[in-house]
């Protein structure tokens, strides 16, 4: 029988420092972010980035907080029972069995974000699996203003894997094929992922290529994120969290749609909810938590 | 003169044939890839039903998203004035027409010459439209046609959470999962759809001479669910509420 290729799936990871020697430590903060399509656990020591894991979320929020945890630490020497004080953070936050504390992930993003691309960071965007968020943050990473979309799936990752699906590419390499057109494609017209849906059937009906659609469908969702972030603003420096941020197609375009480019940074853009949260917990452990 | 009114939707398309203010024929197609094709077969199954010939034909008006793409069409009118229409003259004493449709839902206010005074519209989210139930169906594994009933053998409210058509596919499925009856998911679904119905409606005020039409006004499971969010028991449900705007743009020739 032959296998039935799931396009949407992304592929899951974890990674540890390969030097550091955790037990030499002093604090030991880990931070879970329970999304709703993913989940990421991040560990710190001392301030400093030990190990992290990206995992699909399950149907169930507490094995999943637990499976990302497990695979974070594994092959470390490092348990749960090690760590010194855990944030829980995202749409399952309050769900993290071994968590000491639950912080909202806007809050989260934004000190995570301030870790990663530093202290100029004034907007950041996240853009997760269900939900988009545009943050405002002062140079702590302190969150001054947001505003989010959760009601639609336009605009968000769960949209684009179910175009992903619909067009039989696997989710990693959207990106890039949507550059491999002749010409720029006017975006799709329709804003419901339900709606786009027949419409790039449409289009290729009429016979456009897969990339042209993709394309349309990325310059379509750069659009709608850029108008969540035209309703707040866009102050510099600019920075995109979240599993969307891996995609050039949307990035691209939507720095072309804003006219400012976005920050770059050496860290995984996944881990930003996750980190946040352990910087958090890492705080409090310096004030005696 | 016999006057053919042809209801261009997104799903299917819709042929009556008039003659002195009585139908005389039917015709319903799926709208598929070539929607001129399409309409030519709805018109010719109309014709056989009613015994006509093509030459009898005085007039082709259209209506529906695809009602320009009909070349052989001597006019055309806007949805809102063709359920408007349609509606009134099946339902003289109708003041609010509300159409739900396969992609699109509408609330019309009209006046008793069928003359629109007010309208609303979604175009833009499938979850206030049908193709939210068909997905809906999808996820739950039964047919479209079963939804309804369904629903009705529901013992308990459920919330869900979800708006969105795509987000509340995952809804379900965990609903599932987790050993909820599907009773109580469909008509979760049902009354889903109608919160964001009734709210397109109240934007143009709730008139109780209402009237439902649009393919989704079949659906039993969606009927009970609106009578219990505007609170009216005496909810007018169209006898064959997916030809009523195809009726109004046959109507609309000399108007």
């Amino acid at each position: 029988m032959a296998e039935l290729q799931e396009y949407w799936r992304w592929t899951e990871y974890s990674w540890h420092h390969p030097e550091m020697d955790w037990r030499q430590g002093k604090r030991i903060a880990a931070g879970i972010d329970v999304g709703s399509v993913s989940s990421q656990a991040l560990v710190l020591v001392d301030g400093e980035i030990f190990a992290f894991s990206n995992l699909r979320t399950g149907s169930n929020s507490p094995d999943s907080a637990n499976n990302a945890i497990k695979a974070a630490l594994k092959d470390t020497g490092m348990e749960i029972k090690d760590l010194q004080y855990t944030v829980g953070t995202g749409y399952g936050r309050v769900n993290v069995p071994f968590a000491n504390r639950a912080i909202t992930e806007i809050a989260c993003h934004a000190r995570g974000a301030n870790f990663m691309a530093g202290p100029k960071v004034r907007t950041v965007l996240d853009m997760g699996g269900q939900d988009c968020k545009a943050i405002h943050c002062d140079e702590r990473g302190k969150v001054t203003n947001f505003l989010m979309n959760d009601k639609c799936a336009a605009g968000t990752g769960r949209g684009m894997e179910v175009m992903a699906d619909l067009l039989s590419i696997p989710i990693k390499d959207i990106g890039d094929l949507s550059f491999q057109v002749d010409k720029e494609p006017q975006p799709v017209s329709s804003t419901c992922v339900v709606f786009a849906k027949s419409e790039a059937l449409g289009l290729m009906r009429s016979g456009w290529s897969k990339n042209m659609v993709l394309a349309a469908y990325c310059s379509a969702m750069a659009h709608r994120v850029s108008l969540l972030l035209g309703r707040i603003g866009v102050e510099d420096q600019f920075f995109i969290t979240g599993g969307i941020a891996k995609n050039p197609g949307i990035v691209k375009r939507l720095e072309k749609e804003l006219g400012i480019q976005a920050v770059q940074s050496k860290y995984d853009s996944q881990i930003a909810g996750a980190l946040g949260a352990a910087l958090f917990g890492d705080t409090l452990l310096q004030k005696g938590a | 003169m016999i006057k053919a009114g042809i209801d261009v939707g997104a799903k299917t398309i819709k042929v009556v044939l008039m003659e002195d203010r009585k139908i005389r024929g039917k015709g319903k197609v799926l709208s598929g890839f070539n929607q001129e094709e399409s309409a030519k077969e709805a018109l010719e199954q109309a014709l056989k039903e009613a015994g006509l010939s093509r030459e009898a034909i005085g007039s082709i008006v259209t209506t529906g998203n695809g009602r320009k793409a009909i070349s052989y069409a001597s006019g055309d009118v806007t949805e809102p004035r063709a359920a408007a229409l349609g509606a009134v003259f099946l339902y003289p004493s109708a003041r609010t027409v509300i159409d739900v449709g396969a992609e699109e839902a509408r609330a019309i206010k009209c006046d008793p010459s069928g003359k629109v005074l007010d309208f609303a519209v979604n175009e833009k989210c499938a979850a206030g439209s049908g193709a939210f139930t068909e997905a809906m169906a999808r996820a739950l594994e039964v047919p479209l046609e079963e939804l309804g009933p369904l629903s009705l053998r529901s013992t308990q409210t459920i919330p869900m959470n979800a708006q969105c058509t795509v987000f509340a596919e995952s809804e379900v499925v965990s609903l599932i999962h987790s050993k909820t009856q599907k009773a109580d998911i469909a008509r979760a679904v049902h009354d889903g759809l109608c919160s964001r119905v009734v709210a397109m409606v109240r934007r143009v005020g709730l008139d109780p001479e209402l009237v439902l039409i649009g393919g989704v006004a079949h659906n039993p499971g969606f009927v009970e669910s609106f009578k219990r969010t505007v609170g009216i028991d005496d909810v007018r449900t169209a006898e064959e509420p997916e030809f009523v705007s195809a009726i109004g743009a046959a109507l609309a020739v000399g108007k």
